[in-house]
C-alpha cells in the first residue's frame, strides 16, 4: 500500500519546490526577502523578460502564486473600475480578468489611486483591497467566492487621500485594515464567506501601513501598526495580545525577520524581541539615524535595510542596530526593496531598477534597469525572475 | 396517447428545468438580500458557486434583479453575469436581449450600465450606435460617455464656432463636474465668459454665524445653538466675544465659500451657514459638498451626513455626494464648517461649496433665487 503513494509524495514534494510563492505585499513574511535564490542579472531582453499592458493604474504590487502572477488595477473617469488580473507567469499570457465597481469613496490624491493595496494569497485564494474599502477573495481560476463593501457597510470608512494597507490572510480569516481620521477600525472576516467574525475600532488617524503576520509562541500572530504604535492581536478574535505604545509611522510599515525580532518604523527605527510566551516584547535597540521614508524596511538574514528620504539606502545589524555601510540610490522611490541571497531589488518612482549587491561592509549597485514609466509599488521575486507593475504595464524580467 | 404525451412532456420540463429555476431564484434572491455589514454574505457565496448552472436565459433576470439590489449586490449580479458569459460562445451572446434591456429607461442606471459594458464586451460596434442617444440619459455614467463624444467633436473641430457651439452643448448636457469645468475653461481661453455657478447651481448666498469653538477638534461634537435652534439672544459668546448671523456671498465661479475672507486665518474654530432652498414639489436630491475641513449638513433639521476629516486632499466640487429630500416650498439647510489646530500652509483653507441636483446631477435651482 505504502509503494504507490510514494510517486504522488514526490509529485508533492517537486511541486511545493517549484512554485516558490510570493504571497503578499514583501513576499511571504512581510519582510521583502525571498527564501530562494531570484536571478539578478535580469533585463528586458532576457529571454524569460515579458510585459504586458495594463487596464489601469495601480500602486498595488505583483504577486505570485504557481504559475499565476496575481495584480488590481483601476480605470474610469472616476476610478470606479476595479480590476483583477491573473497572468501566466511563463509567458505574460492573460488568464483571467474581473472587473467590479467601487462601492465606496474613489476619490485620491493625484499621486496614487483605488488600486493601492497589495493582494494576498494562501495558496488557494486571492484577497483584494482597494482604496474603495471593496474587497474581494477569489480562487485562483477566477471565481468569486465573497466580496464585501466596507464602505458601503460604514460610509466614513474612507481617507480623502486615498488608502493603501493590504489584507493578510492568518488562521484561515482576512485581516482588513481600514483606518483613516473619520472612522478607523480593523475586521477579521471568515474567508469562506466574508462574514465579520470581528471588528475592533482603531485609532483615528490616518495609517497607510498594512498588518503583517508574526510567528509567536508556534502560532500566527497579526501586528497592526498605527500612530499609537503596535498592536499584536489573535487573528481570531481580533483581541490584543500585547502592544508597543511609543508611536510607530503612518507610511512605512513593520517587517519581521521570520525568526523573532520585529523591526518598527518607531524613534527612527527600533527593534523588538518578540517572547515566544506572548508577553510584551523587549525593545532591543532604536537609532533615529534609520528613519526609513516612504519605503518599509526589509530584514534578510542579520541585517535590516532602511531606505530614507534621501534615497539613502542603510544596512544594519538586526541584532544590535549598529550601522554596516549607506549607499546613496537613485530616487525618488516609494516602493519597497526587496531580496534574494545577497541582492537587493528596488524600483524608482521613474521607472529606474537597481540591483544592488549586498556585501557585509559595502553594497554596490551592480545593476540597473530602465523601464521607463512610473513604478510606486514593490517587486514581487521568483526563482525565475522579478515581476514589477507600472501605471502602464506588468513586467516579467528574467535573465 | 395524446393526454400522456403532454403528462410526460409536463414532468419532463419541470424535472429538467425545476433545479435550473431553482437556482436562479436562489442566486437572485440571494443577491438582492445583501445588507450592510456582511448581512446574506453566507448565502450569497452559496449562491455563486450556483451561477455557474445558469444558462444565458438567466442574463435578462440577473440585469432586472440589479433594479432592487444595493451597489454591493450588484457586484455579485455582475459576477454570476460573468460566469455565464464564460460559459457560452460567442454566437450565443443575446445582444438582442442586451440592446431591448439597455433601450428600457425605467431600469436602474447601474443595471443599464452593466448593460452597456457588456454590449461593449461582447458587440463594440452595435454597443457604441447606443452612445449618441446617451446624451439626456438619466444614469450620468452614460451620459458622460455621450458628452466625451461632444468634447473630442469639439477639439478637433475646425472652425472656431463649430467648437464653441460643441462647447456650450457640454455645458448645457454635461453632469460630470470635470467636463463642464473643461468646457468651460476651454471657452474661457476663447474670451467667452461661462456662468458656472448658474449652470452647476452652486449655493452662493449664506446667513453665516461664528467663529465658535473648536479646541481640540471638539466643536466638531458640541451642540451650539444653531444647533439645538436655542434662541440666540441667550447665548451670544462665540469663541472671539460676541456672535450674530451676517450674510455673506461668494462671487467664486465654482462657487466657493471661503470662510476665513470673513473671519481671518483662525484656528480651532468653526462657523456655521445656512440657506433657505426654495422647491417646487417633493423630490428626493442630492446635496454634493466641496470641503476639506470637517463638517456636518442638516436639510429641515435633519442631519443628513457628518465627516471629522481635516486637510486630507483639496476641496473638491461634488467631493462628497449626499441623498436626501426636498420638500415643497421652503426647506432650511444648514452647514456646521469646522477648522482644526494644524499650522502647515496646506491646513490653512476653511472653506467649503456646495450645489444641490436631482439624483441625475441635473442642478436644482432654489425658485426664490
Amino acid at each position: 500500500m505504502k509503494i504507490p503513494c510514494l510517486p504522488l509524495l514526490l509529485t508533492f514534494f517537486v511541486c511545493i519546490d517549484a512554485h516558490a510563492d510570493w504571497f503578499g505585499f514583501r513576499g511571504n513574511n512581510g519582510n521583502g526577502a525571498f527564501d530562494e535564490c531570484t536571478p539578478y542579472e535580469i533585463s528586458l531582453e532576457g529571454k524569460s523578460s515579458w510585459s504586458e499592458k495594463l487596464p489601469g493604474r495601480g500602486l498595488s504590487s505583483p504577486i505570485v502564486v504557481g504559475d499565476l502572477v496575481f495584480v488590481s488595477a483601476c480605470s474610469g473617469s472616476n476610478q470606479e473600475n476595479l480590476h483583477l488580473l491573473a497572468f501566466n507567469s511563463n509567458d505574460g499570457n492573460l488568464e483571467w480578468e474581473r472587473i467590479y465597481k467601487a462601492t465606496g469613496r474613489t476619490i485620491c490624491h493625484s499621486k496614487t489611486c483605488v488600486a493601492a493595496s497589495t493582494l494576498a494569497s494562501d495558496g488557494k485564494v486571492i484577497l483584494a483591497q482597494f482604496s474603495s474599502n471593496d474587497v474581494f477573495c477569489l480562487d485562483l481560476s477566477g471565481n468569486l467566492r465573497w466580496l464585501r463593501g466596507l464602505t458601503f457597510d460604514y460610509p466614513n470608512a474612507a481617507n480623502g487621500l486615498g488608502m493603501s494597507s493590504s489584507p493578510v490572510i492568518a488562521q484561515g480569516m482576512a485581516i482588513i485594515q481600514v483606518e483613516n481620521d473619520a472612522y478607523s477600525f480593523t475586521a477579521g472576516l471568515n474567508l469562506r464567506n466574508g462574514t465579520t467574525v470581528w471588528k475592533k475600532n482603531r485609532p483615528r488617524a490616518a495609517n497607510w501601513t498594512s498588518p503583517i503576520v508574526i510567528n509567536q509562541g508556534g502560532r500566527e500572530v497579526v501586528v497592526l501598526q498605527s500612530k499609537d504604535g503596535i498592536s499584536a492581536i489573535e487573528p481570531n478574535s481580533g483581541e490584543q495580545i500585547w502592544s508597543f505604545d511609543e508611536g510607530a509611522s503612518t507610511i512605512p510599515s513593520s517587517a519581521w525577520s521570520g525568526k523573532d525580532i520585529l523591526v518598527v518604523p518607531s524613534n527612527g527605527l527600533t527593534a523588538l524581541r518578540i517572547n515566544q510566551n506572548g508577553i510584551r516584547p523587549e525593545t532591543l535597540w532604536k537609532d533615529n539615524k534609520l528613519k526609513p521614508g516612504t519605503p518599509s524596511p526589509s530584514i534578510i538574514d542579520d541585517k535590516t535595510y532602511v531606505i530614507n528620504n534621501a534615497n539613502v539606502l542603510t544596512c544594519a545589524s538586526l541584532e544590535n542596530g549598529e550601522i554596516l555601510w549607506r549607499l546613496r540610490l537613485k530616487g525618488p522611490l516609494s516602493g519597497s526593496p526587496v531580496m534574494s541571497e545577497k541582492h537587493l531589488f528596488v524600483f524608482s518612482e521613474t521607472g529606474l531598477g537597481q540591483i544592488v549587491r549586498l556585501g557585509d561592509s559595502t553594497g554596490e549597485v551592480i545593476r540597473t534597469i530602465e523601464l521607463d514609466d512610473t513604478i510606486l509599488c514593490t517587486p514581487a521575486l521568483t526563482r525565475e525572475g522579478v515581476f514589477i507593475r507600472s501605471d502602464k504595464k506588468l513586467w516579467k524580467l528574467g535573465p | 396517447m395524446r393526454s400522456n404525451s403532454f403528462l410526460f412532456s409536463f414532468i419532463a420540463y419541470h424535472v429538467l428545468c425545476f433545479p435550473f429555476l431553482a437556482s436562479e431564484k436562489e442566486v437572485i434572491d440571494a443577491f438582492t438580500s445583501i445588507g450592510r455589514e456582511g448581512n446574506g454574505n453566507e448565502r450569497a457565496a452559496d449562491a455563486i458557486r450556483l451561477a455557474g448552472k445558469l444558462n444565458v436565459s438567466s442574463i435578462q433576470p440577473l440585469l432586472e434583479s440589479m433594479n432592487e439590489a444595493n451597489p454591493v449586490g450588484d457586484n455579485w449580479i455582475r459576477a454570476a453575469i460573468g460566469k455565464i458569459l464564460e460559459g457560452i460562445q460567442g454566437k450565443d451572446f443575446p445582444s438582442d436581449m442586451i440592446s431591448g434591456f439597455l433601450r428600457e429607461k425605467q431600469n436602474s442606471g447601474s443595471s443599464r450600465k452593466t448593460a452597456f459594458e457588456l454590449l461593449m464586451d461582447h458587440r463594440p460596434k452595435k454597443a457604441k450606435l447606443f452612445i449618441e442617444g446617451f446624451i439626456d440619459d438619466p444614469e450620468p455614467s452614460l451620459r458622460r460617455i455621450a458628452v466625451d463624444q461632444i468634447l473630442e467633436k469639439a477639439y478637433d473641430a475646425k472652425e472656431k464656432e463649430v467648437a464653441f457651439s460643441l462647447f456650450e452643448r457640454v455645458l448645457e448636457k454635461g453632469r460630470d463636474a470635470s467636463q463642464i469645468k473643461e468646457a468651460q475653461q476651454a471657452l474661457q481661453k476663447a474670451g467667452r465668459r461661462v456662468d458656472l455657478i448658474k449652470i452647476m447651481g452652486f449655493l452662493v448666498d449664506w446667513n453665516m454665524i461664528g467663529p465658535f469653538d473648536n479646541t481640540g477638534r471638539q466643536g466638531f461634537y458640541k451642540m451650539y445653538p444653531p444647533e439645538t435652534k436655542d434662541n440666540l439672544t441667550a447665548w451670544q459668546t462665540g469663541k472671539m466675544g460676541k456672535v450674530s448671523w451676517n450674510q455673506y456671498s461668494t462671487s467664486d465661479p465654482f462657487g466657493l465659500f471661503d470662510i476665513n475672507e470673513h473671519y481671518g486665518e483662525i484656528k480651532e474654530v468653526l462657523a456655521y451657514l445656512k440657506t433657505d432652498f426654495y422647491s417646487a414639489f417633493d423630490r428626493k436630491a442630492h446635496f454634493r459638498i466641496g470641503s476639506k475641513n470637517a463638517w456636518k449638513i442638516w436639510v429641515n433639521g435633519d442631519l443628513l451626513f457628518a465627516r471629522d476629516e481635516y486637510h486630507r486632499g483639496k476641496t473638491r466640487i461634488d467631493q462628497f455626494i449626499v441623498e436626501g429630500e426636498l420638500q415643497e416650498g421652503k426647506n432650511e439647510i444648514l452647514l456646521k464648517v469646522c477648522q482644526n489646530e494644524q499650522t502647515q500652509s496646506w491646513t490653512r483653507p476653511w472653506e467649503f461649496c456646495l450645489r444641490v441636483t436631482d439624483p441625475t446631477g441635473a442642478p436644482i435651482h432654489s425658485f426664490a433665487q
